[in-house]
């Protein structure tokens, strides 16, 4: 991410405390904790966005269709200064701008408003499209479940993104195993018969995250799995 | 009256937004199949901007909402049912709960496709485009009608729903974005008859001394045109779509004034015919014959 110095920022020994502070969400809280190394590494290690400058046209978008369990996106924003710390106390009350599910209208640097499954890939396959149209160096992270995969919208946005090499489109999936029916053959394979470039590893791994994020994929959209617990 | 057979409004539709494509550098067509054939040309001049994502209405919309967020005016175009129906919740979320604007452009109004049956038919889909906050939508009731609200949304960032029919009226109207279009002055009722059902009311209510107010644009509703109507003790409501879309909004304007409403339009209910269009309207009371006497009915009880 680029800094800027006059934005303090905190570390991912903070997010613990961070996302303590929005206490409530008993319904999401393990979506929450599936997603935190993931959208930590990808803040710290990867995107190119700057906290004062949501909305610089060629800033990199990252998508949280998985708008379960926002406490770690959250506690991600709040650490890296795109949101008062001070604001995650209000998670969820009537006048508070943090939902249980994100609002990007509300929220400095949330790119989309989601909660409802199975929206975001879609979006960022669009998203894609147009920064491509705009030759725009811009890249589109898309983070979503396991479980968010059985959703039919995301294979029809799988199907059109790998046929058309949307290489600036990476999609990550979070996968604690909470699919009703599990993946057959694992889920990179879903992507990769459609021409994705696919990496699966270890979802706690920074170092290993921020290398498949690093990874080359021309011409092709990319797929990180990143394994956490079950049931995390 | 003769009525305009041809889908003239489609290939107007295609034509419009192939040179739109070509004088804005922020407008997008998405489409999902259907229209391919017709915009075959502009997507081969721009491949970026005329995006077709295969028989996939849901990515359609999502697709429309990411270039949206891209900065460009996305066109998305689909057959009626594929445009509004299946892809509904994208419509909400995708456009809506982003706050992002598109034109959405069906064709296949109601029944014009009536031999295909149930499945592709979608008397509905005011209604339901009608119950997501901040949509526009235009029923225009002649091609050069079509032509200009697209043009007219194009230059605008809001979402829009563009629904174009088969039935045409013969003549256009000096119709205006957001605004009725006053046919004719009268005493004894108003009539608000909704695009391509124009000359069928014209016909049936030659006689009568009526207000007609013309409506091309449905949401929102020209309230102050119903209320300055000067006959609102009687309002009649004719819609080419699912009876009764816009009669909450004609109770609004009239809120504080006694009236009637006698609301003509699609029944709700599974009509398991096939045939054409206008075999449909005769089975609904909305050609000439049925409408006048669903309206002296009304004016006499």
């Amino acid at each position: 991410m680029l800094q800027s110095e006059t934005v303090a920022t905190l570390g991912y020994a903070d997010l613990e405390r961070l996302m303590a502070m929005q206490l409530g969400d008993e319904k999401h809280s393990r979506s929450a904790t599936s997603t935190l190394d993931v959208i930590w590494v990808l803040y710290d290690r990867v995107l190119r966005i700057d906290p004062l400058a949501t909305k610089d046209p060629d800033r990199d978008r990252f998508l949280l269709s998985k708008g379960h369990g926002p406490m770690a996106y959250y506690a991600v924003l709040a650490a890296k200064g795109f949101i008062d710390v001070d604001t995650l106390r209000t998670f969820g009350r009537y006048d508070s701008p943090l939902g249980h599910h994100p609002d990007r209208n509300r929220v400095p640097g949330v790119e989309i408003s989601s909660g409802s499954l199975g929206h975001g890939l879609g979006i960022a396959v669009g998203l894609a499209l147009g920064l491509r149209a705009r030759r725009s160096p811009a890249r589109v992270f898309c983070l979503v479940g396991d479980a968010e995969l059985e959703e039919g919208s995301n294979h029809e946005a799988i199907a059109y993104a790998g046929r058309f090499g949307l290489e600036r489109l990476t999609c990550v999936v979070v996968d604690n195993r909470s699919s009703s029916l599990g993946w057959p053959g694992g889920i990179a394979s879903r992507f990769a018969i459609e021409g994705w470039s696919t990496a699966t590893v270890d979802g706690r791994d920074h170092e290993a995250l921020e290398r498949a994020f690093a990874a080359d994929h021309a011409r092709r959209p990319h797929a990180v799995v990143a394994v956490v617990e079950q049931g995390s | 009256m003769t009525l305009v057979t041809q889908s003239v409004m489609r290939e107007r539709f295609y034509e419009t937004a192939a040179e739109l494509v070509d004088r804005h550098d922020r407008v997008a067509v998405v489409i999902a199949e259907i229209g391919g054939s017709a915009l075959m040309a502009a997507k081969r001049r721009h491949p970026d901007r005329v995006i077709n994502v295969g028989i996939r209405e849901q990515l359609m919309v999502g697709v429309a909402g990411g270039l949206a967020l891209a900065g460009f005016r996305p066109i998305a175009h689909s057959y009626a049912p594929f445009a509004v129906e299946r892809p509904f919740e994208m419509l909400k979320l995708d456009l809506g709960h982003q706050d992002v604007g598109a034109i959405l452009v069906s064709v296949g109004a109601s029944y014009d496709s009536a031999a295909s049956g149930r499945t592709h038919q979608s008397p509905e889909d005011v209604a339901l485009v009608g119950s997501l906050p901040g949509w526009r939508i235009f029923v225009p009731g002649h091609p050069d009608e079509a032509d200009v609200l697209l043009r007219a949304a194009v230059l605008d960032n809001d979402r829009v729903y563009l629904r174009l029919a088969e039935q045409s009226n013969a003549v256009a109207r000096p119709i205006e974005p957001g605004r009725f279009h006053v046919e004719r002055r009268g005493r004894d009722a108003t009539v608000i008859v909704v695009g391509p059902l124009l000359d069928p009311v014209l016909e049936a209510t030659a006689d009568l001394d009526l207000t007609v107010l013309y409506a091309t644009t449905v949401r929102p509703f020209d309230r102050e045109a119903l209320r300055s109507s000067g006959s609102t003790r009687d309002v009649i409501l004719v819609e080419p779509y699912l009876a009764g879309t816009s009669s909450s909004e004609v109770d609004e304007a009239l809120v504080n004034e006694p009236h009637r409403l006698l609301a003509i339009g699609v029944p709700n209910v599974e009509h398991r015919r096939y045939g054409n269009w206008r075999e449909h309207d005769a089975a609904h009371q909305l050609d000439a014959a049925g409408i006048r006497a669903r309206v002296l009915s009304f004016l006499s009880a």
